[in-house]
């Protein structure tokens, strides 16, 4: 997966689309008509969407109706985890430290006091 | 998603990601200490060397240092294997201890995708510190690079959002 995915996400109505996404597979019309967008800009939307892996396209009667793919969000998701991870190991690591560093200084004061 | 742990809802202390805009990711947590302890815990070699590689994912620091004033320079060396190090370097642009700290970072791999330029301010509040650590990257894409290559960057959707998402994709 490339880095397109969090672009792809990152814009606000593109979000929309994959939030409405989730309730099933649409059509452009559709899309835009829920969400308030023209047309061209829902084809413009998921034309990035669709390069991503997010979005895949289905023919469907007359229609073609666009759908998620579950793979790049889980693989995305994925990432998510771990960066928050990596950042609250760190923090907590820092946290045992400035735990050891009050007790040092707590130690000292009193030392000096005496 | 990891929910966040009940302790840590209610002292403040759970790790928050978000990306603010296209080339702004801020990371917020609360530690149980002065702002001047942290902030030494920040930028002294031998202390950052103690807590500032994740240790589960087997990372070291292998080299750090820190001439802590403006105009200043740092490096760090970190990973797995100290022949093929990670680095991140670059120079202090304001040094006002304890409460802020402004400096540049290029990640030495992708030095093509230029300075990122980081902003971290310690606001102590009855003992305990609320830090913000501010990145903003010198492009969009030196931010989703950063993302892709594996580096701890992260995004701005929040996580219930996208738990949900995929959750919903499990079905």
């Amino acid at each position: 997966m490339g880095p397109n995915l969090f672009a792809a996400l990152g814009e606000p109505n593109r979000f929309r689309i994959v939030e409405l996404l989730r309730s099933g597979p649409r059509a452009v019309n559709d899309i835009g008509s829920r969400l308030k967008l023209r047309q061209s800009q829902v084809s413009q939307h998921l034309k990035v969407l669709k390069e991503t892996g997010l979005v895949h396209a289905e023919p469907r009667a007359q229609q073609r109706l666009y759908g998620l793919r579950a793979q790049p969000l889980k693989q995305l998701q994925g990432w998510l985890d771990r960066y928050r991870r990596i950042w609250e190991q760190r923090f907590e690591q820092l946290d045992e430290l400035v735990e050891e560093l009050k007790r040092e200084e707590k130690a000292d004061a009193a030392g000096k006091s005496r | 998603m990891p929910q966040a742990r009940a302790g840590e809802e209610a002292t403040g202390a759970e790790t928050r990601v978000e990306r603010r805009s296209e080339r702004e990711l801020v990371v917020t947590r609360t530690l149980n200490g002065p702002a001047r302890t942290v902030f030494e815990a920040w930028t002294k070699p031998e202390l950052l060397t103690r807590w500032w590689a994740p240790k589960s994912l087997g990372v070291s620091l292998f080299e750090c240092t820190s001439d802590l004033r403006v105009g200043g320079v740092y490096r760090y060396a970190f990973g797995r294997d100290p022949k093929n190090p990670e680095v991140f370097s670059g120079r202090y642009l304001e040094v006002t201890p304890p409460a802020r700290l402004v400096l540049t970072q290029l990640y030495e791999r992708m030095r093509e995708a230029g300075e990122a330029v980081i902003t971290i301010t310690f606001e102590e509040s009855q003992g305990r510190t609320r830090l913000t650590l501010h990145q903003l990257f010198p492009t969009k894409e030196a931010l989703d690079g950063a993302v892709a290559s594996g580096m701890e960057r992260g995004m701005r959707e929040t996580f219930e959002q996208l738990d949900a998402l995929v959750g919903s994709l499990h079905q």
